[in-house]
């Protein structure tokens, strides 16, 4: 199964990289497509923080996790570089992980 | 001398090749957490170093290993994956007519359109067209490179690690998501979006198999976006 994903996951996501530098741009010009597109990476992403942040299995469970969520989400609003934001994340949840 | 009719034989642009060897080398850092984070999900370090070179864009690759480290299944993966690497082909439709690469260098070059490589060459835009091309290229190959190495690197050391709790590596998975989602919510109605997205992903969990939850939200964007505000 994990290879079914390597590979169709790297075929979907260069063929869509070609799709957009061989096509006419015309194709893609649909006002609300390009909504869409823009808001699809904004909907997946925020489920990705609360699949990866707060859920195990199908339930939703507050553990370490969302201590070095809080603390990424603190880092965010002070303007921290990404690989800071990704770091206090870490530290934080392995510290509480720990204590427990 | 033959003169490359798409690419001048202006002057390097100094400082645009610094601003995208800096993007180039931060970006290509965390490849070290997409590297530990897939072999913790149970890919193996081959596998791991494929999803880099070939899939090649963060947003994806992550989402693919985190569906899978979450329970779902391989479809859900893949179909989360190609749904965040929709945005390239936009990318690239703003990049062909910049670029006006042909044969192999247009195959290069929609391989390393993503995020940080089309961010640079729109951010050069008043330094000309020539800059704008140095930056694409020049952050493309950059990240290729740094991504693909600190990737090897995150993979080997979470084998050698173990317990990816218990040196913080969940914990950091969700924070790389959020701080990819972070700079796209430009305006009061994204953050809603975001907000919205995040309650209806909490809200289905209990009731879809592990994985579905995230490729549901999707039509949080269809519904929100079908109409313009």
């Amino acid at each position: 199964m994990l290879w079914i994903v390597v590979a169709a996951t790297s075929v979907l996501c260069l063929a869509i990289k070609l799709f957009g530098h061989y096509v006419p741009g015309r194709w893609l010009a649909n006002a609300r497509l390009q909504r869409i597109n823009t808001l699809i990476p904004i909907a997946l992403l925020s489920a990705l923080v609360i699949a990866e942040g707060v859920v195990t299995k199908t339930n939703v469970v507050i553990d370490h996790r969302l201590a070095g969520l809080g603390v990424a989400l603190a880092a965010l609003f002070a303007k921290a570089p990404f690989p800071v934001v990704v770091l206090a994340a870490a530290v934080t949840s392995a510290v509480v992980y720990h204590l427990h | 001398m033959r003169v490359d009719k798409n690419y001048s034989m202006a002057p390097l642009p100094r400082n645009t090749v610094r601003d995208a060897l800096s993007v180039a080398v931060t970006v290509g850092a965390y490849g070290v957490a997409f590297g530990a984070a897939s072999v913790a999900a149970g890919f193996s370090v081959l596998q791991t170093c494929l999803f880099s070179l070939f899939t090649f864009t963060g947003a994806s690759q992550f989402a693919a290993i985190g569906v899978v480290a979450a329970g779902g299944g391989a479809i859900s993966a893949i179909v989360t994956a190609t749904m965040l690497g929709t945005r390239n082909a936009l990318y690239g439709i703003q990049m062909a007519p910049i670029l006006e690469a042909r044969g192999l260098r247009r195959i290069v070059a929609s391989h390393i359109t993503i995020d940080e490589s089309t961010g640079v060459a729109l951010s050069q835009k008043p330094r000309g067209v020539n800059a704008m091309r140095v930056g694409f290229w020049v952050t493309g190959l950059g990240v290729f490179v740094f991504w693909n190495a600190f990737t090897l690197l995150g993979a080997l050391g979470a084998k050698a690690l173990g317990n990816p709790a218990s040196w913080g590596l969940d914990g950091a998975v969700p924070a790389v998501f959020l701080g990819l989602l972070w700079p796209r919510l430009e305006n009061t109605f994204l953050r809603v979006v975001a907000a919205t997205s995040m309650v209806c992903a909490m809200l289905v969990t209990p009731w879809l198999p592990a994985g579905l939850p995230i490729v549901a939200t999707a039509l949080v964007a269809v519904v929100m976006g079908w109409r313009e505000r």
